[in-house]
């Protein structure tokens, strides 16, 4: 096992040859790249990941290129490769480490079918793990880079990886996305985030990544129980407000943000009931970061965990 | 020249209790080949009938048994697509005759097992094919191909109209009314192949081709038109069928050989059944291979097109691939329109292919997610 800690020369050359395997438990990723964007964000984002050597068994392979066309000329752009298919069209060149996240994402969430997968923030803090399950804008990401400055533990920023006998959540501590506004609330909220470059006009508006905790990624092996679904909502001027949500309707409402939950059938609605069984459920408005981490941090475990 | 026989997919295929040997490194090709030939469930489904899944490595075994349970899934799917598209025409009384994946599910042949697909193709007579289209519409499938030169290419030259998509579930349809191209310099008799249908037990107006009929279906389609993209897959079909219905009866050799002359199909039967045997190892009984090669071109010929199938049918990916696998695959797509229209129009088709610009279709497979 070793860790890039410097990109010297050979292994950029590696990046763009024969690939580096990454281990980005619980998925083992190799990238082929030689654009100098995404070595830099790797380098920043992903330094402290096992490298594998070549013969390890790669569950993805993935590679961000400069799409040979006759544009790359006069509008450069960039290609996300999945082992030799493209699954999206291209983007402007610059947005090519955001485009390696993107792709990353869309690779887990339509293979590893033996997780039930749920589009949701993850935190945990003594084994006890909060699921924050929310549409894009609501503020899931702020809140979770947020915690995590805070003492809780990074498990995923996109994905909740729920195993579908013990229902434990595997942890994927990969950089959290922030965009617009939320990049310099979260900038004055920790002054010690690792916040990589700033990426702008992306689909979603101004992008970028922060740093996993250090601590988060050592643990990547540390499985948690999961102990509270919350619905979070961003409001302007909000009091904050916990509030406890039917269960009915938290299994609904986690189906309709699963990726694999109708593909899984019967197990995936075990896996499903199983989670909003155990887990106390709560619907989550808030105005401030301060307020939030307060809440947060007065949660009960339910008895199950 | 590439090995057919030594690609990690095709091994992995024919040689499957070799695999428990296997290092996370071999593991590695496999996967990866198998995924991008799209016959990945297809072996999760081989290895547990040996009862050797439980023996492989839990990484590779993961992807596995992830795609089975895609697969299995698009099995049940297909069964409600059936049923609505059975729906859907039920007032024209018109006779449906399933073909390939959907054929193959519907007849619950072993074919099917591990068998991924996305359209479902079904064939019904010329003359009712208005009548067809019309109800699907009334249904909800409408057509994917606006561009008019598109609409007009597949209505005059082609054996089917442009695929529709049903507006609310996606799902997309091809409606055949024969089995080759009218301008096709290898035509088959669609009419014999539509009167030999048997119908399917317990489904009303549903019907599959004929044993025999099937196996030429397949090759047809494989043979003589031109993406082979999914080259292997459909390879291992035709493996799986003639196994199958060769098992099964002893008179289907000879009923396969009869048909196919008596509805001209012996150039593509001659060579599915030349690379199943040369690619995946399938046991074809000697008189069988003799017999074919009244349908074999001419030597210098088959030399070429055994340098361009034999590369153009390994999984689609670039470690089986050498550096002729890319002109191959060309020389294929090209043999494929030329088979199928008159020369002058080729070249006007190509032309117009080649220069048509932002028209590819995206394909909506995926949620995107970031």
């Amino acid at each position: 096992m070793s860790f890039f800690n410097s990109l010297d020369e050979t292994l950029s050359a590696q990046f763009s040859d024969t690939g580096i395997t990454l281990e980005l438990a619980p998925f083992i990723v190799r990238v082929y790249t030689d654009i100098p964007s995404v070595l830099a964000g790797l380098q920043l984002y992903y330094s402290e990941y096992p490298v594998l050597g070549l013969s390890a068994f790669a569950d993805f392979h993935v590679s961000l290129r400069r799409p040979r066309s006759l544009c790359r000329w006069f509008r450069p752009q960039v290609s996300f490769e999945f082992d030799g298919t493209v699954p999206f069209k291209p983007l402007p060149y610059e947005q090519a480490y955001p485009m390696f996240e993107w792709g990353l994402n869309w690779c887990i969430a339509n293979h590893s079918h033996r997780f039930l997968m749920i589009h949701a923030a993850v935190v945990e803090r003594d084994g006890c793990a909060a699921i924050l399950a929310a549409p894009p804008g609501s503020g899931k990401s702020t809140l979770c880079a947020a915690l995590v400055s805070r003492g809780w533990r990074l498990l995923s920023d996109e994905l909740a990886l729920i195993d579908l006998a013990t229902l434990q959540i595997t942890p994927i501590p990969r950089p959290i996305g922030l965009k617009n506004d939320s990049i310099e609330i979260i900038r004055h909220f920790n002054s010690s985030a690792v916040i990589g470059p700033v990426v702008h006009d992306t689909r979603k508006g101004t992008v970028t990544h922060m740093k996993a905790p250090t601590d988060s990624i050592l643990r990547f092996r540390e499985t948690a129980c999961p102990a509270w679904v919350i619905f979070p909502r961003y409001e302007r001027n909000a009091a904050v407000r916990l509030l406890p949500y039917s269960k009915a309707r938290t299994a609904v409402r986690l189906a309709e943000n699963s990726f694999n939950y109708t593909l899984l059938g019967e197990i995936g609605f075990d896996a499903l009931i199983g989670i909003v069984d155990q887990a106390e459920c709560y619907e989550f408005t808030y105005s401030k970061l301060g307020d939030a981490i307060s809440i947060f941090a007065d949660l009960k475990a339910p008895p199950l965990c | 020249m590439l090995d057919p026989v030594k690609a990690p997919a095709v091994a992995a295929l024919t040689r499957t209790e070799a695999l428990i040997a296997y290092s996370l490194g071999e593991w590695d090709s496999v996967i990866r080949q198998c995924r991008a030939a799209k016959v990945l469930a297809k072996l999760a489904v081989r290895l547990e009938d040996c009862g050797l899944l439980d023996r492989i490595p839990e990484a590779p075994r993961r992807h596995l048994t992830a795609a089975h349970l895609v697969a299995s899934r698009q099995d049940q799917a297909v069964n409600t697509e059936v049923e609505q598209i059975q729906k859907a025409l039920a007032k024209t009384q018109v006779p449906i005759i399933l073909l390939k994946g959907a054929a193959y599910a519907m007849a619950a042949l072993p074919t099917a097992r591990g068998r991924t697909f996305g359209d479902i193709d079904i064939l019904v007579l010329r003359e009712r094919l208005a009548d067809v289209e019309a109800a699907l519409m009334l249904h909800g499938w409408v057509t994917t191909h606006h561009d008019a030169y598109d609409q007009r290419y597949y209505r005059r030259w082609m054996h089917e109209i442009p695929p529709m998509r049903h507006m609310r579930r996606g799902t997309v349809i091809d409606v055949h009314h024969a089995i080759t191209p009218d301008t096709s310099r290898i035509r088959a008799d669609s009419q014999k192949m539509l009167t030999a249908a048997v119908p399917l037990p317990g489904h009303g107006k549903l019907f599959v081709l004929a044993p025999e009929d099937m196996v030429l279906h397949s090759a047809t389609h494989l043979f003589l038109e031109g993406e082979l993209d999914s080259g292997l897959r459909d390879l291992a079909d035709i493996d799986s069928l003639i196994t199958h219905f060769s098992t099964a009866d002893d008179s289907f050799w000879s009923r396969l050989m009869e048909r196919a002359i008596e509805v001209g199909l012996t150039r593509p039967l001659f060579y599915a059944l030349r690379y199943t045997e040369k690619i995946l190892g399938t046991r074809i009984p000697p008189w069988v291979q003799a017999t074919a090669i009244a349908g074999s071109p001419a030597r210098p010929l088959l030399s070429l097109m055994d340098a361009l199938f034999l590369r153009a049918l390994q999984p689609k990916h670039s470690t089986a691939a050498d550096r002729f696998t890319g002109l191959a695959r060309w020389m294929l797509y090209v043999r494929g329109h030329w088979l199928r229209m008159p020369f002058f129009l080729l070249i006007y088709h190509l032309a117009r292919k080649a220069f048509a610009v932002g028209q590819s279709e995206q394909s909506p497979d995926s949620k995107r997610i970031h």
